[in-house]
């Protein structure tokens, strides 16, 4: 009788001590690359190659982490961010991300950049179940939660910008001959398939014109004189910035005068327009989604003073007019909401998870009415974007925040 | 001066080296194997896998030194050879479902044909001019894998995802261990097999090409034929080097193959150190490793700390590992006879 009662007393307490570990772990779970010191990222960016001028947005991550750090971390954790250089080759980009996973034990990796690259680590980050989060490229392939549920993309991506173009155009031009000039590569393609999809049936019938260039041809002044030939009254630009400045000073000196669409990727006023020359750009349209630094509307923005005050203080060395500063502090703000969301349960499958469960987030480098949702089935943070147009030597924000949800 | 005079008074482009010289002794070689197959059983996969790597880089920079070192012609276009392999590979793994071990010889076998038929116009050329032909085609490469006629099998700029092989007959080793014996036990197989042509009939043509193309062809040696068996050779080694680059990264883009690689390869043969067929592997381990030790000492200036450790490297050692082990073979004996 009394071995029975001993008997009951332990079991009692051992289912005592069973659900009070099990509680302790619910609040306190950890996969590897985290203690309670510590979150440990992986990155990979093209510090030295063809693409090295990508690097400021890792260079702008690795600041604003430090930062970050020095306001006491996220919820008493420091962030540990391991960035290893890629020269843009996806071998070597395959090194470093087994590097970062195998060998530094990191949480996940975050905003590797390129679309090479991140195609080359995506089945191994997939079968190692690590996330690949935030990448950087705008491929619409990453917004594939079902075959890649590890994998996750940030800023909106190609084919949508070209979406939102097309349903402007039905809308306000539905007569209109469309000439378009891309870019003959993974990024050219992607945007050319979000314009035919989005013109759906009348796709055909609309595009007169098409033209694709290398990036390795000298200038592209041949191809616009062919577009011009068509009689199109829309031009579709998708070209990167010297390309695309060379398309805008060639069609005002041949006299060619169509609505000019150009891809939010060359939409930097430093960068593009100024280049090409103010006069030759005006009324051109274009979508965007960040704020542009070299844009001056934005100089009294609350948002945009902040984000000038940390590029002062914590980056003096980085160019508050390259585009990449603002991505990478836009995108690394990103992460520490998802981080903080993450609590005390940071295991990998928390991070996506909680990565997919962003609601109307903003970081204020990103338009007025644009926010950050994902969900278990919309791995695409970013699908709104508004257009502009070029008026003087700005761009002027016009009509509303349009969306458009891709997936790969 | 007569044009015949103008040739044989011209300088070697590469030194002369004795084919002795061009191996390691049985001692040396058996402690290097044996490090070889015993290190992974004590190393992370990570490790493994950058091994397996510089084994596939050693062997194509084995294959250039065949070419450089042995037959005397440069080249700077062994990127695309390393890339035709890789595609070899790739396009039959995942679009005829063929075994990953059939691929390979596949691969070296076409590259072999591509290597020997470039070498026809190659035979015209001597010195830089055969290394700027050369350029060309490793320029040319990324942008002919990217082609719309050919983008049904190579995936155009996408690239093509590759399987990784598990280990057969359920051996218990992670699929990374089993590509790297794998992947040992080819370049054994090639490696004794180059040391053997270059120490046989043809491997002595080479070589006499090399040290002084009249005279080789005075005595004999049907000088056309050699210098393009030499570009085929080196290019089918190449070949079959791309194909486990494939198979160990499971990935090709023709973003992977560009000049950069050819460069990084040359770059391997140098410090290696010309013509000595061993110092392959540590041209190889330079061109892996001296990158991620240049990033570790300046992110920014990554490139800069690269561009002085290999001027250094030139500077101190300018014939590379051969030099090296020379020097320790001297200490060695000196301290034997004391």
């Amino acid at each position: 009788m009394f071995a029975t009662r001993k008997l009951a007393a332990l079991s009692a307490a051992f289912a005592i001590v069973a659900a009070w570990s099990s509680a302790a772990l619910a609040q306190k779970k950890y996969d590897p690359g985290v203690s309670d010191t510590e979150i440990k990222i992986g990155n990979i960016m093209p510090y030295s190659g063809p693409a090295s001028a990508y690097g400021i947005i890792g260079r702008t991550e690795a600041a604003y982490f430090k930062k970050i750090n020095e306001a006491g971390g996220i919820n008493g954790r420091k962030i540990n961010f391991i960035s290893y250089d890629d020269a843009y080759s996806p071998p070597k980009a395959v090194e470093q991300a087994r590097k970062l996973v195998e060998s530094d034990e990191v949480l996940f990796i975050f905003n590797s950049l390129g679309t090479p690259s991140n195609s080359a680590i995506q089945k191994y980050m997939n079968a190692k179940k690590v996330p690949q989060l935030f990448v950087a490229t705008g491929a619409t392939k990453w917004n594939d939660p079902k075959d890649f549920p590890w994998t996750m993309g940030w800023q909106p991506n190609y084919q949508s910008e070209t979406q939102i173009y097309a349903k402007y155009i039905l809308k306000n031009m539905p007569n209109a001959k469309i000439a378009v000039l891309f870019q003959n590569d993974d990024y050219g393609k992607d945007y050319l398939k979000g314009l035919k999809d989005g013109l759906g049936q009348k796709a055909s019938s609309m595009i007169v014109a098409e033209e694709s260039f290398e990036t390795s041809e000298p200038t592209i002044d041949s191809h616009i004189v062919k577009l011009k030939a068509s009689n199109a009254d829309v031009f579709i630009d998708i070209a990167t910035p010297k390309f695309a400045a060379q398309a805008i000073k060639k069609v005002a000196e041949i006299g060619w005068k169509p609505t000019h669409f150009l891809n939010n990727v060359s939409a930097s006023v430093g960068a593009v327009i100024r280049p090409a020359g103010y006069e030759n750009a005006q009324d051109i349209i274009s979508a965007a989604y960040l704020k542009d630094a070299s844009d001056k509307q934005w100089d009294s923005d609350a948002g945009m003073k902040e984000f000038y005050a940390f590029m002062a203080k914590d980056f003096p060395e980085g160019d508050k007019l390259d585009g990449g500063t603002v991505t990478g502090y836009g995108v690394a703000q990103t992460l520490v909401q998802v981080l903080k969301q993450c609590g005390d349960n940071l295991t990998r499958e928390n991070v996506m998870k909680q990565a997919a469960n962003l609601r109307d987030f903003r970081t204020e480098v990103l338009l007025p009415g644009i926010k950050i949702n994902t969900a278990p089935n919309d791995f695409a943070p970013i699908s709104q974007l508004q257009l502009q147009k070029f008026k003087g030597e700005k761009w002027e924000l016009f009509g509303d925040v349009i969306s458009a949800d891709v997936g790969g | 001066m007569s044009a015949a005079e103008e040739v044989v008074t011209e300088a070697a482009a590469v030194e002369a080296v004795p084919k002795r010289a061009m191996t390691l002794g049985y001692g040396t070689s058996l402690v290097v194997l044996a490090a070889l197959i015993l290190t992974p059983l004590f190393v992370k996969n990570f490790i493994i896998f950058q091994m397996t790597m510089l084994l596939i880089y050693g062997l194509a920079v084995l294959a250039l030194n065949i070419l450089t070192g042995g037959s005397g012609q440069f080249s700077l276009g062994q990127s695309a050879f390393y890339a035709v392999g890789a595609y070899t590979s790739a396009i039959l793994m995942e679009h005829a479902g063929m075994n990953y071990a059939l691929t390979l010889p596949v691969a070296g076998l076409i590259c072999f044909g591509f290597g020997f038929l470039f070498g026809q116009p190659a035979l015209r050329l001597s010195g830089v001019y055969l290394a700027l032909a050369t350029f060309a085609l490793a320029t040319a490469m990324p942008q002919l894998l990217k082609l719309g006629y050919f983008e049904h099998w190579t995936g155009g700029v996408q690239g093509l995802v590759v399987t990784k092989p598990d280990a057969p007959f359920g051996l218990p080793m992670s699929q990374d261990m089993w590509l790297y014996y794998f992947t040992l036990a080819i370049t054994i197989a090639i490696y004794i097999a180059s040391v053997n042509l270059l120490r046989s009939r043809s491997g002595r043509a080479f070589m006499a090409i090399r040290d002084n193309e009249i005279a080789a062809s005075a005595m004999g040696v049907d000088v056309a034929l050699y210098k393009t068996l030499a570009f085929g050779v080196s290019a089918g080694i190449t070949g079959v080097a791309g194909g486990l680059g494939a198979i160990a990264v499971q990935f090709v883009a023709p973003d992977g193959y560009t000049i950069t690689l050819a460069i990084s390869l040359f770059l391997g043969m140098v410090v290696g150190g010309v013509g000595w067929l061993p110092g392959s592997i540590v041209g190889s381990a330079f061109i892996i490793f001296v990158p991620n030790i240049a990033e570790g000492i300046s992110k920014g200036l990554s490139g800069a700390v690269f561009g002085v450790l290999l001027f250094l490297v030139i500077f101190l050692v300018p014939h590379g590992a051969r030099q090296v082990a020379i020097i320790a073979q001297q200490l060695i004996g000196k301290l034997k006879k004391n």
